[in-house]
Order: structure tokens, then sequence, then C-alpha cells
């Protein structure tokens, strides 16, 4: 497991206590998991994602992320309609692992109230809420 | 013994059932044909599956190579907590392979299977009393089915009261099948911590329990390997609140004689013959997870039941309020002979007495290792005992490696990261039936390990070096599943 | 007593160690009110050879072969086992190994299993089975449920001619749940009737069994169709699966998912258990699939083995979201059905099928030579029901004092079923037995 100095925490992202990070990019927002969950997890194996077309509210299960040995529940940052899904990670899940923030992004969405992307952590913000975790 | 346990030894490759065999061999006698071939439908008949043809050398030789890389009780000891690996009584085996069992149909008249009907209703009777409990069915498979049957009788219950509850507080400690269990009833499992003493405090329970809670999931003593101490008044509370006491019996091993569910305010419970009562694991299966019960929710037993009629057993349907069938017979009955030949050969005082040794090992070994490693709980325990892998943490070895590093030496390895409540978790429980130099030589090896990974770290990184394969890529057995050849 | 090996010196040295006085001392954390103080009321302990005697003495009051002709199968059949699987999985590393966790020293039992289910998915013509469920019944329940889980609809269809005992079992499964089960009624030729599907909405799954309850072969293909017409899951379940060794099997026919009752391969009868649940489906349910799955992988060196595979499906760690309960299945029967599978080969079963179907056709034509009349005109496989004449059970009990079980009496299951009489006949009747039988039949 990586130390906490050892994570990669981009300063464009914003960072939920679910450790799910959300980004706008293009027209909609991006959403993932940090380096942290996925460091935690271990070699994911299986990512379930939504249907494209179906819409979640801010804090709701969206999906999950599976390693060998554990099970997480994925949390919407922020509420919308799920606009595109990475299928890529069908056949390459451990482009979660790899690449977290980019490669390894897992649903984008168009945001019902741009307003609650100001409500999420900033990077700061998160790497306390890491610390706090030790 | 001077040298290890662990040794290297010549054992054979062995290529799957497939890769081997020819055309025409066969590895069986067919009977002989002494009526002519009737030709069925073309439409209905199909081309038979692709097995390979073996001979009957091939056969042998391929399942007698694949053993030897196995590691059973009969081979070492194996500490697995709250799976009671105790050895397994040959004598039950003797007993359960008799024609008379072995060979019986569960539909037969029933003047032809009054002793298959006798054995059922003692072995009831047998786990009756030491549960102190009222009526028994030993219908279900395992004891997760036996959970299963628990959740449903307590449902029943709830419904006949008029009461139907949605909810059901679940320890933090509880078996992953607990949770499982309750959600295939359509209960909502609602998780309760346990205090800094490791058990249950009645004020948790208070705050949980409602008139919407169907009861609690206790396992007694707890994944812990501690007494639920407050067990009395906790029941007390659920009580008080109309709902029901579920005791998961998986460590009926630290009881016999000496606690009994039924007199502590459980209401429901499931044995796991597997387990408490010697019948062999088998690589995974099959078990037996009887379900004992109050006399309050003795109407709502599976069925058919065994009753008694003037010298005579037989099968009885007549309950109406039953909920049912958990098997499509009776259940394991290969599995209860072995359990009720065991309870036979042991007798009142000897379960006792195996109870008692199981809790004298466990805390031998919990003295003899606190120190080495990390003791979750630092109390007297029951017949089993949880260590972590803190004291490991500065040389960066993993419970997981002291673990994999125990085959090397000989032994199969504790229980590992169950229960979640101890990061790192090595539960231990090394049952009665080993004996004190067997436990020594335990002790030792986990000491060598300790050593080893503050003096040696590789050793423990790259164990397991002496079985037949090295540690398994289960990443890409995930990504890729290839669950057939 | 043979399995405690503490002596007296063992136990003082080690209550010496932890700090007690006596071995009661170390049950000071269970409070007074909590402690039984009586012993316990069972009989006194036997010796290994009063054991014996008493466990003969129980046996030999059962009514069994060779002694007992029964013509009994109704989900529990006699067939011949080899001394090679007896005596093969009697050897204690595979009795009594654990659950395959460790997979480095648990090889045999991984590989084993593996083998189990590709034997199973190539007789069962399906893409993947898993490491066994129980038995028939509850593999049954669990299909149903995973069919509600995968299609997320609420209503199952389920044929009346799946074993009775089955469906009780399912029913038992539903209780709690909210979903609905559908009775599918059958027709005069001994088949399930489908013209009640149509009216059904919200299908998750048509569920009906082959060689069904009567004996009859369904024809799986056409309600295979009608079930994904429907856009519900096709489960088949059986019985008697050495019937595949020469009927088309379920795969082959459009089947989502196919369970059964595995006990005819190499297992005993047992009194009805332990059995063995087969569970098979296509690939791409898989992760929704009840129960361990062994998979292929490599160690750390590049050497092929086995691995537990797709744990996150499983009760020990997705708790109350896992596929299922299940943790301790039937892994030693799994694996005894695999060497049965291993000894009689491609080229035995067909035989060994063939006889079945044989013997159990010889039966029937001489029964209707000599005037019996079969309730139902659909082929069948090793099993069919007679209607007799009213007041059988005279005849039943005559013949119950030669030792011969007449076959199972159909009207419990089916009330409007009187003097109908469902007989199987295996491999291991010969015709002379057959002959036999018939006689005393129309004697």
């Amino acid at each position: 497991m990586k130390e906490i100095t050892e994570l990669n925490l981009p300063d464009d992202a914003h960072y939920t206590e679910n450790h799910e990070w959300a980004r706008p990019e293009g027209h909609g927002v991006r959403i993932g998991i940090s380096d942290y969950a996925q460091d935690q997890l271990g070699d994911i194996v299986f990512v379930e994602l939504p249907q494209v077309g179906s819409t979640y509210e801010k804090g709701q299960e969206f999906g999950t992320v599976e390693s060998v040995k554990a099970v997480a529940e994925l949390y919407m940052p922020i509420g919308g309609e799920v606009l595109a899904i990475n299928t890529v990670l069908e056949d390459s899940p451990d482009l979660v692992n790899k690449n977290p923030y980019n490669d390894g992004w897992m649903i984008e969405v168009k945001a019902s109230d741009p307003a609650e992307l100001d409500t999420l952590m900033a990077k700061s913000a998160y790497l306390e809420l890491l610390k706090g975790l030790e | 013994m001077k040298e290890p346990l662990g040794t290297t030894g010549l054992i054979l490759n062995e290529p799957l059932l497939w890769e081997k065999g020819k055309r025409g061999r066969s590895g069986f006698s067919l009977p002989r044909r002494d009526v002519p071939p009737c030709p069925l439908d073309a439409e209905l008949t199909g081309e038979g599956p692709d097995f390979p043809d073996l001979s009957e050398v091939d056969v042998v030789r391929h399942y007698t190579r694949l053993s030897t890389w196995n590691f059973g009780v009969d081979t070492g000891m194996y500490p697995l907590g709250s799976c009671t690996m105790k050895y397994n009584p040959k004598t039950n085996e003797r007993q359960a392979s008799l024609p008379g069992f072995a060979g019986a149909h569960p539909l037969l008249p029933t003047n032809l299977q009054q002793g298959a009907l006798k054995l059922i209703s003692e072995l009831e009777q047998y786990l009756a009393e030491i549960t102190g409990m009222d009526a028994v069915t030993l219908q279900p498979a395992a004891g997760a089915q036996g959970e299963l049957t628990g959740m449903l009788l307590m449902h029943a219950y709830h419904q006949s009261k008029g009461s139907p509850r949605s909810k059901i507080i679940v320890p933090d400690t509880a078996h992953g099948t607990n949770p499982a269990s309750a959600a295939l009833c359509g209960y909502q499992p609602v998780a309760v911590k346990s205090n800094d003493q490791g058990i249950l405090s009645p004020n948790s329970i208070v705050e949980l329990m409602d008139d919407d809670t169907a009861g609690i999931m206790v396992t007694n003593p707890n994944t812990l390997g501690l007494f639920e101490e407050n067990i009395k008044k906790i029941a007390e509370v659920v009580h008080s609140k109309g709902g029901l006491v579920y005791g998961d019996g998986a460590n009926m091993n630290a009881v016999m004689g000496i606690v009994r569910m039924g007199d502590i305010g459980v209401d429901v419970m499931h044995l796991n013959l597997h387990k408490t009562f010697s019948t062999p694991h088998g690589g995974g299966g099959p078990g037996s997870g009887p379900v004992c019960v109050k006399s309050h929710l003795e109407p709502f037993l599976p069925v058919p039941r065994v009753i008694e009629k003037e010298n005579r057993f037989l099968l009885s349907e007549d309950f109406p309020d039953s909920i049912g069938k958990l098997h499509a017979f009776y259940g394991n009955f290969g599995v209860m002979v072995k359990a009720y030949n065991y309870i036979r050969s042991m007798g009142p005082e000897n379960l006792k007495k195996a109870s008692q040794l199981a809790v004298l090992n466990a805390n031998y070994v919990k003295e003899m290792l606190c120190g080495v490693l990390h003791l979750a709980y630092d109390r007297p325990c029951m017949h089993e005992c949880v260590f972590s892998d803190r004291l490991q943490k500065e040389q960066k070895i993993t419970t997981l490696e002291m673990a994999k590093r125990l085959m090397d030496y000989g032994f199969h390895p504790p229980t590992i990261y169950f229960p979640l409540v101890v990061n790192g978790a090595i539960m231990i429980e090394p049952t009665e039936t080993e004996s004190k130099e067997n436990i020594d030589e335990f002790i030792e090896a986990v000491k060598s390990i300790v050593n080893e990974a503050k003096e040696a770290p590789e050793l423990v990184r790259e164990a397991p070096k002496k079985c037949k394969v090295k540690r398994m890529d289960e990443t890409a057995a995930a990504r890729r599943p290839c669950l057939s050849g | 007593m043979r399995f405690l090996p503490h002596t007296d010196e063992d136990i003082a040295s080690m209550l010496k160690v932890v700090g007690a006085d006596s071995l009661d001392d170390l049950f000071s954390t269970v409070p007074g009110d909590c402690r039984h103080k009586a012993s316990l009321n069972l009989p006194e302990p036997l010796t290994e050879w009063e054991a014996n005697n008493l466990m003969d003495v129980l046996s030999h009051s059962m009514g069994v072969s060779p002694e007992f002709k029964v013509f009994i199968g109704a989900g529990s059949y006699e067939h011949y086992i080899p001394a090679t699987v007896s005596c093969l999985i009697g050897r204690s590393e595979f009795v009594t190994s654990y659950t395959p966790y460790q997979p480095e020293m648990s090889q045999g039992t991984l590989q084993g299993i593996f083998e189990y289910q590709t034997l199973t998915a190539r007789l069962l013509g399906m893409e993947v089975a898993n490491a066994s469920l129980y038995d028939g019944a509850s593999a049954l329940a669990e299909a149903l449920l995973m069919s509600v889980r995968t299609t997320r609809r609420k209503k199952v269809a389920v044929s009346t001619l799946i074993h009775p005992l089955y469906r009780r079992v399912v029913q038992t499964y539903f209780r709690p749940t909210g979903f609905e089960l559908v009775e599918l009624p059958y027709l005069k030729n001994g088949r399930t009737d489908l013209s009640k599907l149509d009216k059904i909405d919200d299908l998750a799954a048509v569920a009906v069994q082959s060689p069904n309850f009567f004996g009859c072969i369904e024809d799986l293909q056409p309600i295979g169709e009608r079930a994904h017409e429907k856009e519900a899951l096709f489960v088949t379940a059986f019985t008697e699966p050495l019937a595949y060794g020469l009927l088309k099997n379920p795969g082959s026919q459009g089947a989502d998912i196919a369970c059964g009752e595995g006990q005819s391969l190499g297992i005993p009868q047992w009194f009805g258990g332990p059995g063995l649940g087969m569970f098979a489906s296509k690939m791409k349910y898989v992760r929704n699939m009840p129960g361990r799955l062994v998979g292929e992988t490599v160690d750390m060196d590049g050497k092929r083995g086995f691995v537990l595979t797709l744990a996150t499906r499983e009760q020990h760690i997705r708790r109350e979201k896992a596929t299922s309960n299940i943790c301790t299945n039937n892994s030693l029967c799994a694996l005894t059905a695999a060497m049965y599978m291993a000894s009689v080969g491609r080229t035995g079963i067909r035989e060994l099928s063939g006889l079945n179907h044989d013997k159990c056709e010889y039966l029937k034509s001489e029964l209707k030579k000599a005037g019996f009349e079969m309730a139902f005109d659909s082929p069948t496989f090793n099993e069919f029901v007679v209607k007799f004449p009213t007041g059988f059970e005279t005849t039943y009990e005559r013949l119950l004092g030669k030792k011969i079980v007449a076959g199972l009496s159909l009207a419990p299951y089916y009330p409007e079923l009187t003097d109908h009489y469902l007989l199987c006949v295996t491999e291991t009747r010969t015709r002379d037995e057959l002959d036999e039988f018939v006689k005393e039949l129309r004697l």
C-alpha cells in the first residue's frame, strides 16, 4: 500500500468522502475513483457500470468496483444523467489501477445542478481526510 | 521432532482428465446386456457428452496423484478458527457405508425404513439435549441452509402473531452467511458494534431493538472466541419487544455440556455437524445444519417429521403451520449417521471433556503466542483466539504472508482476515483432538516465522516454497475467468 | 477416549501455563447463571465394537438391494458404483480437507472440482458449471432466484411435472420474497402444457424438468423458444443426469440455466442425502451465479494451477448482497461424480444410458403384453407411469411380502391420479428380475 505522500491527487479534481473524484470534461463531468481507493482495493478485476441514460441523485449508488477479495459501492459525487460509460474497462479493468484519473474514468454525467460540484472537497481537504484515516 | 514438519518429497504431476485417455478405453465394467436394444426417437437423441475415455489405471493414478497435492486433517494440524477442524473418526465412515444406509431409497414403504427413522429420531433427541432446546429438524443440508431455515421460522412466527417485521440485528463480528441468510428471507440486517471488550453490550441492543425488528442473530461464543457474557440480558431486551434470538451454533465446540443455548435465552439455533460433531469437511462439503427450536417455534418446523407411534417410527406431514421443505427428502442422512455414531461413541462426559480440552488448547496457544503476535483482546478466550499482524508492521510483513509461510512448516494456516473487526486477523482454533506436542510444534513454527520476518523476510514474502504450486495469480483468474476446460 | 489425546500430565502442565487451577476455571467468563450444572442426559459411550453391532442392527432393518428389488426412482436412483470410485473417494486427503481457500495446499480438490465443472458443462451442453449446490431441489430454487435477479422480473412459470418435492422446496424459498410462482399443468400425453404461458407477464423464467417426474422426455427446444419470446430465462431441471448420455442435452435446446440432482453419478442413495446439486448456465450470467467456482490460472513461476475465483459473488465477501448464502456445498459428492464420469467415459456412458433406457422399455413392453395400461404415451427414459386396476394396493402388499417394491403411488402427489404408479428400471435390474416382477403382477 502506498504512503499518503506517494498518492497521486490531481489539483483539478474534486473529491468525495467515499473516494470518488469528479472533473468537468467538455459538456459533462467525468467521475472515477481516487488513487487512494484503487490502492486500497488492490488489483481491480471488474467494474459494474450503469446504463447510459439513467439518472441518479448525488450520493446514490451507481455501480460497484471489485478486486479479488473486496467489493466497493460507487456513489455519485453529484446528481445527473449518465451520458457515457467507459466501456474499455470491461476488458481492461486494470486501467483503474494504472491510471485512475484518465484512462480509468468510469462515467460521464450531465450535472443536474452544477453547483453541487462546489460542495465537494478540493485536493487539500481530501488530503486532510486521508491523513485522518491513518 | 528435531527436523521441521514440512519437508519436500517426490509427488507427481498429473494432467487434466481430457488431456489423457484414448478413444475406446474403459474404466467401467458395463453390466451385461440381456434385453434387446430399443431405438429412441431420433429427434430426442443426442450425441452424448464429450468425456474422455480412460482406463481404470488411468483413473486410479489420476485421483491418487491429485490426493497427494492435498492437505487434510489426517495429514496435519488445521487450526482454522470457526471451522472446528477436529479429527474425523474412521468408525463414522464404516457406519455410513453400511449397505442398509448407503443403499436406502428415501421413499420406501414405512416398514422398510425403520432403522433410518429411528436414527433420525434419536439424533434429534440427542441434539435437543445438548442444546437445551425442545425440538429439532435435521433437514437443512448445511449451516447456511440452517440459518435460512431459522430465518423462515422467525418469519412464520411473526406472521402468525400478526406482527411481520422487516429488520434483524446482526453483530459486526458475524459470519457472512448471517446477513446473507437474513437477506434471503427479506430481512434488512442492522449492524451492531461489539464493545471494547469484544462482546455485545445490552445498551447497544436497546438502542436498536423495536417493534419492526424480528430479533437478533448471535454467535456464542462469538467469532473473536469470546463468550457473549451479556447474552441473557440481551435476550430479555429482544424478547421484551416481541423479538426472537437466533443462535449461530458454529462455535458449539466450546461449550458442550457446559452451556446450553436454550437455557440462556436462545429461541432458535443451528448446529454444524461437520464442525462440532466430527463429520468430515470433504474439501468443502457435504455438511449438515440441524436447527433446534423452543416449543413456541415447533409448529413451524419443516416437514416431514419423524414421530414415534406404538414403537414404530413414521414420517408425518400433519403440521399445518410448517414452513415447508428445504430439502427434497430428509436432509443429509449420510452425514447424520456419522454424527450419531460420534455422539454414541463419545457419551456425555467425553463430549464435555472435548469442549474443555478445546478451550484449554486455545488458551494455551494464546498464552504462548501472546507477544509473539499481537493479541487482539487480552482476555480469557474460549475455543479459539484472535491475533493480528500489528507487531509485524515494522517489517512490513502481513498476515497473509505469515499464513503462507506456515505451509512450509507443515501446518494449514489459521483463518485469516476474519472477523472483519480486527485488521489483519489471525483466528486460531486448535480443537481438542490436537495433542500438546502438536500444539507445541505449531507454536514453534509461528515463532520461527515471526523471527524470519525480522531476520530473513524474503522467506516469508515468497512463501510457500514447498507446496506443489507457489502463490497463484488470483487477479488473472478473476479478470479472465477460465472456468472449464 | 481414543479421540482425546491429552494425558493428565498434559492437562496439568498446560493449566499451569494458562494460570488456571482446573479445567472448570477456564470458563470464568461464563456467568454462573449461564452454566449447565447437570450432566447431559445422553446414553453412555459405546466401544467401537458395540457401535458396530448397534449400527449393523439398524441398517439390517432397511429394505435394500440385493434382498429387495426396489422399482422406485422419483429423484433417487439405484446404480452400480464401481469399486474404484468408492476406494478413491475414501482417500482421506480428499475427505478430511477443508474448502480450498489456501490453494497452494489444496490443488487436489481444486483440479478435481475444475474437472467436475468441465464434465458437468459437457454433460449438460452448457458453458459454465459451479462447484455444486446441496441437491436438485435447492438448485432449482437457486436457479429461479437467479433468474429473478438477472431479469429483474417477479414471476416464474414452473411445470407441475417437475418433481413435486422440488416444487415444495421452491415454494419455501419463495415464501418471504413476494415473487410469484405460476404452475403450468400437464397434458394427456405426459408432457407440460404451455398454453397458460402467453397470459403471464413480468416473467423471469420458465422451468421444466426433462425427463420429467412421469419419466417422459419433454420437447425442450420449442419450450425454450416460447420462454425467449417472452424474454424470460429458460431453466431446465433433471433428476437423472444419465439420461444425457443418450438424449439431447439442455444446452443444445436453448437452456439458459440447467440444474438438477447428480446422485446417479456414483453417489450412494443414502436415504435421500447427501446428493449433488448440479448447476450450470450460460457464461454471460456467471456473475449472478450462486455457489463456488474454480478457475484455472498460473502461479508465480508460471505453472498451471487452480483457485476459487469470482468470490465477490459469495457471502463471505458480499454478505447480504451475495448471490446466495451458500458456504459449505457438496464438494466431495461433486468429486465422486467426476470420478464416476471419468470411469464411465464417453463410450461407456452411451452404452450405460442405452441399457437404462432399453431395460425400462423392456419392462414397459412386457407389462403392455400382460394387459397393463401405460398412463402416458410420450417417450420415456428409465421411468414410466402405469395405471393399475383399482384395488392394486392388495397386490402391492403381496409383492412387498415377496420383497418387491412395485413402484411409487402417485396419488399423494397428484390426487387426480389414483391407482397410478411410477416405476423405475436402471441397469441394475436383470431381465430375470423384470420377468419375475411381471409374473408376480399377473398373479
